[in-house]
């Protein structure tokens, strides 16, 4: 039985996530000594992407009605077509939200945030994000069927080439219960969840005023921005980058944080990035034990120097 | 308009996470409980609703005993009664079985919960409940308005979000946004004295076996020591990046 993934789409683009997805579920699918079949809705990118991380098949799903998202209608097609033990999900916000529904519809076993391939088949066993950041659990599932959910940036993307094939599935799914009114959403601006490097910054900024040299970091790292919840709640930055225990939980492999304290909720957040930076005026912010690399003084003088000497790397 | 709001008890966010000695369960020793802090944004909407609206707020909670003292905080913050389903929260199907029990013969026009509890992060018994109802599912809503049969609903997606229109009853899980954090109500004298003499009702679990079990539990590891480096000399910092965490 096949090893099957849902590779989700913005706009028919696939995302890191789905590459994340299928790379993960490649690495099920070996352990099982079975094949790997992505389902996608509307694509309009090349099955060639999911083959290059090692899907064998690609369902893809031709739905008008599809065009928008619903957890509802978005699950009952994935319904349709997934016909194996093992379901794997990103958990990205659509797909965490089809995830739960689809576990009811199936009757299958649901969990979420998992960090590795499962340690066990049958039972399925595998651990998984829990607290907020501040540990992590085995969760064993109850039933022959599993749906899981990958975490983010937490197992990563991995190319293992298979000679795919396609199918396309024509569907009619019918979606009366929500209709979208508009839809804003700002391309080429990096996702938060997705992003290999985070420029992360706190109240040290003293104001909204001084985000220039934050996101004059972030360009030239090609980072996305983020910042603690004080400085989302006074409004000089949107809710969308707050990061923590409340907010977003975060994996990257670079997380640079200035002028922020280093407060538990925040750290529960993003003590998974592979290597952080802290950059704060106060040699006695807690941040710096949670840090791999950590430099005091002040934020105004050391990160537009910082940006420069980056710069002057890159060429 | 009746409106349904599943808040979990979870450690409070300055809580150390801690582990039995054989690692087999969350250690409650000292714990302090709250609502769960994204719920909290879906409680404040519902209350604000019962003000401009005149919707009656029914919190719910599927826990023993010892979640009764957040129940009452909810009713504190404004809900007019609660309900506790009389069973230790296992798993989210569970818990989402026991949510749909109490809802499907008490014909609430919403059920608002939140994204997700901050102890096991599951994110699941919402979609759950949904499912089990046959309604449909908002998550990460951002924003929430109600116009009779239909709510308009803003959810975040990533890089922007949402604005749709869905039709009652149905189930919505929401986020900070969802009101602003100046927005949620602390508990008054007043407030907390009338709490104490709302209805809350108990009820007994339909039970149904789970589907995830936690077989054991880890600590998050320890970093390493950090490495200083001084403000006057950053080129170290970016050939430490560079070269040595490899980076950038
Ligand atoms: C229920 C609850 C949930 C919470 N959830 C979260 C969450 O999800 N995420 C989160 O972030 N917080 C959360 N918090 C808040 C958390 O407790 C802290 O208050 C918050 O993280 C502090 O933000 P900060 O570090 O930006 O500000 P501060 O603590 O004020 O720190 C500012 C830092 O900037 C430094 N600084 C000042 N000037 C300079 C300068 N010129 N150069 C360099 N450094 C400078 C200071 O030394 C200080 O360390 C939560 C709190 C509660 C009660
Ligand atoms: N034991 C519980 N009782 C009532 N509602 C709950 C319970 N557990 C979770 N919920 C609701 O479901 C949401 C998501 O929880 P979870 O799926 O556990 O992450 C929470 O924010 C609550 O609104």
């Amino acid at each position: 039985m096949a090893i099957f993934v849902y590779a989700e789409n913005i706009n028919g683009v696939y995302k890191k996530a789905a590459f994340e997805a299928v790379s993960y579920a490649k690495a099920v699918a070996e352990k099982a000594g079975d094949t790997v079949t992505a389902i996608s809705v509307n694509p309009t990118d090349s099955s060639d992407l999911l083959y290059k991380y090692g899907a064998d098949k690609v369902i893809n799903i031709k739905d008008e009605g599809l065009k928008n998202f619903s957890a509802k209608a978005f699950a009952q097609a994935v319904n349709e077509v997934a016909d194996g033990n093992i379901l794997v999900f990103p958990h990205t916000t659509d797909a965490s939200s089809i995830a739960p529904m689809l576990a009811i519809m199936m009757d299958y076993s649901l969990i979420t945030n998992v960090v590795e391939v499962p340690e066990n088949l049958s039972p399925v066993q595998v651990k998984r994000k829990a607290f907020s950041g501040k540990g992590f659990m085995h969760a064993k599932a109850d039933s022959q069927g599993v749906i899981l959910t990958v975490s983010q940036n937490s197992f990563g993307t991995k190319e293992n080439a298979a000679s795919g094939s396609e199918e396309v599935k024509e569907l009619s799914i019918a979606n009366e219960d929500t209709k979208v009114i508009s839809h804003e959403q700002s391309s080429g601006k990096l996702d938060l969840k997705e992003a290999e490097i985070v420029v992360s910054a706190g109240r040290g900024m003293k104001g909204p005023e001084n985000w220039g040299m934050i996101e004059d970091l972030a360009g030239v790292l090609g980072a996305a921005t983020a910042c603690s919840k004080p400085v989302s709640d006074i409004g000089w930055r949107p809710h969308t980058e707050h990061v923590g225990q409340t907010g977003k939980a975060i994996s990257p492999n670079l997380y640079l944080a200035v002028g922020i304290s280093g407060a538990i909720q925040h750290l529960a957040g993003v003590n998974s990035s592979k290597t952080i930076v802290v950059i704060n005026s106060d040699p006695e912010a807690p941040f710096f034990k949670s840090a791999d690399y950590g430099v005091v003084g002040d934020a105004f003088k050391i990160v537009p120097e910082l940006t420069e000497k980056i710069k002057a790397l890159k060429g | 308009m009746k409106i349904l709001v599943c808040i979990s008890s979870v450690p409070d966010t300055t809580s150390k996470i801690n582990f039995t000695a054989d690692k087999s369960a969350f250690n409650k020793t000292g714990i302090q409980w709250v609502i769960n802090p994204l719920d909290e944004f879906a409680l404040t909407k519902a209350v604000k609703l019962q003000e401009s609206q005149g919707a009656s707020v029914t919190v719910l909670n599927v826990g023993d005993a010892t979640t009764e003292p957040v129940i009452r905080k909810a009713l504190a913050i404004g809900a007019n009664e609660a309900v506790r389903v009389n069973t230790e929260a296992k798993d989210s199907f569970t818990v989402a079985k026991e949510i749909a029990n109490v809802a499907k013969d008490g014909g609430y026009d919403m059920i608002l919960c939140g994204k997700e509890s901050i102890d096991y992060n599951g994110g699941a018994v919402p979609g759950m409940v949904a499912q089990l109802l046959g309604q449909p599912f908002v998550n990460a809503c951002v924003g929430l308005e109600v116009n009779g049969s239909e709510a308009t609903a803003v959810r975040e997606i990533e890089g922007g979000k949402e604005t749709i229109s869905v039709k009652l009853p149905a189930v919505i899980a929401g986020q900070k946004g969802m009101v602003d954090e100046k927005d949620l109500i602390i508990p008054n004298m007043r407030g907390i004295m009338s709490a104490r003499t709302k209805p809350l009702r108990l009820q007994e679990p339909v039970s149904a076996a789970v589907k995830v079990e936690g077989v054991s539990y880890d600590s998050v590891p320890q970093r390493a020591a950090v490495k200083m480096v001084s403000a006057d000399n950053l080129d170290e910092l970016v050939r430490l990046l560079h070269e040595e965490a490899k980076v950038i």
